[in-house]
């Protein structure tokens, strides 16, 4: 069963084909099995899954059950789970258990989904490769020498390797687009403000925002519908009705005007993943869509612009990591002041303390002006951008990522090779619209993503046009060979 | 531009992080390389322009009214603290 999509499981758990149970047991029996071989999860919760796998049975036996009961999932270990160690991927927080639930992690569980435990994340969310994680990094289920991209490394690969078959994420700058592009699934970052950040450890609060990794629009369209909406917990949280996005996914792609983005075909991309775009473009071209190139200038200048916002928003936000009233405390310290400086540079990894004083550095005396404030001009020349590019054409469509997935280690010792990696990624995040990444085929035997990006609440568009293509082709189906059995050895 | 080592321990004593010998070339060399990627910035031209804090534009920050609306959960939230007694955080002591 673990080769079936959620749309899949739930039609099947319906006509009682199998129990939640057994369902249950077989994903947790494959998360055992691959965990020394992905490290995909950071903490498995067995004993709660079957507990909330018994009481779907129980709702399926009495007629209670919702369109999501009794469907498994993995949560990113930077939602707060509670009476669960939440970790961010980071020493810093290895003693840490949730005394509350994030709304995500609340709406999924009110809707019957069962939880199987939490993925392994690059620390706080600062990574592109998932080496950054204290717990070591996830490897890609498609060839286990290489990174499976980052943030959400463990959720894109318990989904890819169908140990999960969905889990939840959050984008920054790519986190859910990159790893979804380098481990051939489904990955959607929503509009800012579409899914509640509350409970949601922060990184950078004007880009974070939580999405989903699955293995076809379909299952995304099913779970957002349910994990998006107003939280008046969170002050940034968009008070607008939510759409059942499964409603809309057939709807005839006739006149659909797709947007080339002229710059990011021009320099760096991999030939032959140019290739695998533009065959997924004459796909759509056969489903009724044109193809129009559009100029966003300002977009070459993202990573920079990123580069001091994102961590400038990351050095005030992990100030409150000062190990007095939760997480790590460095031992004996002498007085205050080595309390607190032992405490975060012992607790925190080598990329959050870099992030950290590169935040705090621009944000210093005599550089606000030169670095932040001039990062947040550009940021509006980017959204500007985007602004007129929605006006010609109802979607952007280009590559996720500028090359397949990449040896662990190859770029860990260079920082800004790692972070061009989200140079097709960032700009959504910057202007806080909607993209997502679909699998359109392989390079060299490893997966290629399709980045398909909206304006701002067009997820219902997005969705219906990943789910066009994913009628015509079985990317999102295919399965890395050392996860096809049923039992794993 | 690149930055000398003193720079680099200024900005870890105002971040709160203590750097171990060997970190300091190590940051010294990755952070030079960052301030002269966002140096790129410079060469834009934003006369005119407005900065963007949030990306959602006319969007302001809701209040809520200023009412308690949490019960008091200090036992729960304190079962994560590295010291606690009488329901108070403890430090290093801070005054002689």
């Amino acid at each position: 069963m673990h080769h079936l999509t959620l749309a899949e499981l739930a039609r099947k758990l319906r006509a009682k084909e199998f129990s939640v149970t057994e369902l249950t047991k077989a994903l947790l029996g494959r998360i055992e099995a691959s965990q020394p071989k992905l490290n995909a999860f950071i903490t498995v919760t067995g004993e709660s899954a079957l507990a909330q796998a018994k009481a779907a049975d129980g709702a399926f036996a009495n007629g209670s059950a919702g369109p999501l009961t009794g469907l498994p999932l993995a949560h990113k270990d930077i939602f707060c789970t509670q009476g669960v160690k939440t970790s961010c991927g980071s020493k810093m927080l290895d003693n840490f258990v949730s005394p509350y639930d994030a709304t995500v992690v609340e709406k999924l569980g009110a809707a019957g989904m069962v939880t199987l435990g939490k993925t392994n994340m690059d620390e706080f969310a600062m990574g592109s490769s998932n080496e950054t994680s204290f717990y070591g990094p996830v490897k890609n289920p498609w060839d286990l020498s290489l990174v499976p991209g980052g943030s959400s490394g463990g959720s894109a690969a318990a989904v890819a390797a169908r140990i999960a078959p969905i889990a939840t994420a959050t984008d920054t700058g790519g986190s859910i687009r990159q790893p979804a592009s380098l481990c051939g699934v489904t990955g959607i970052k929503p509009t800012y403000g579409r899914v509640s950040r509350y409970g949601m450890i922060a990184f950078a609060s004007s880009l974070d925002q939580g999405g989903l990794i699955s293995q076809s629009a379909e299952d995304a369209a099913m779970v957002l519908t349910a994990m998006s909406g107003f939280d008046p917990r969170d002050s940034t949280s968009v008070d607008a009705p939510v759409p059942n996005y499964v409603e809309t996914l057939n709807a005839p792609l006739t006149g659909l005007r797709i947007g080339l983005i002229k710059e990011f075909f021009e320099k760096g991309l991999d030939p032959n993943v140019e290739n695998l775009i533009r065959e997924a473009l004459k796909v759509y071209e056969k489903l009724g869509a044109t193809l129009v190139e559009v100029k966003l200038p300002a977009l070459p200048l993202s990573v920079p612009t990123y580069y001091v916002v994102a961590p400038a928003e990351c050095s005030s936000n992990l100030a409150r990591f000062d190990g007095v009233r939760f997480g790590y405390r460095a031992k004996d310290p002498k007085d205050l002041m080595d309390l607190y400086k032992r405490s975060r540079g012992e607790g925190f990894g080598a990329e959050v303390k870099r992030r950290i004083m590169t935040g705090t550095y621009v944000l210093s005396a005599g550089y606000y002006d030169a670095y932040y404030l001039k990062a947040q001009r550009v940021r509006q020349l980017i959204n500007l951008d985007f602004k007129r590019a929605f006006a010609e054409v109802d979607v952007l469509i280009g590559p996720t990522a500028p090359d397949v997935a990449f040896a662990i280690g190859a770029k860990s010792a260079d920082p800004i090779q790692m972070y061009l990696n989200d140079i097709y990624t960032i700009g959504a995040n910057l202007a806080g619209v909607p993209a997502l990444s679909i699998p359109c085929g392989f390079v060299r035997d490893l997966p290629v993503g399709l980045q398909i990006c909206g304006a701002h609440f067009a997820e219902a568009k997005l969705l219906n046009v990943a789910h066009a293509y994913q009628k015509e082709t079985d990317w999102h189906r295919r399965i890395p060979a050392a996860f096809k059995a049923e039992k794993l050895s | 531009m690149s930055l000398n080592r003193d720079q680099i321990n200024s900005i870890a004593h105002l971040a709160r992080l203590s750097l171990t010998e060997a970190e300091i070339p190590v940051y010294q060399d990755s952070l030079s390389k960052i301030v002269a990627l966002v140096g790129e910035l410079e060469l834009a031209q934003t006369a005119g322009i407005e900065p963007m804090a949030h990306p959602l534009p006319g969007v302001s920050q809701r209040l809520r009214p200023d009412v308690v609306t949490e019960k008091d959960q200090h036992e729960l939230y304190q079962r994560n603290a590295p010291q606690v007694e009488a329901a108070l955080y403890l430090v290093p002591k801070v005054i002689e």
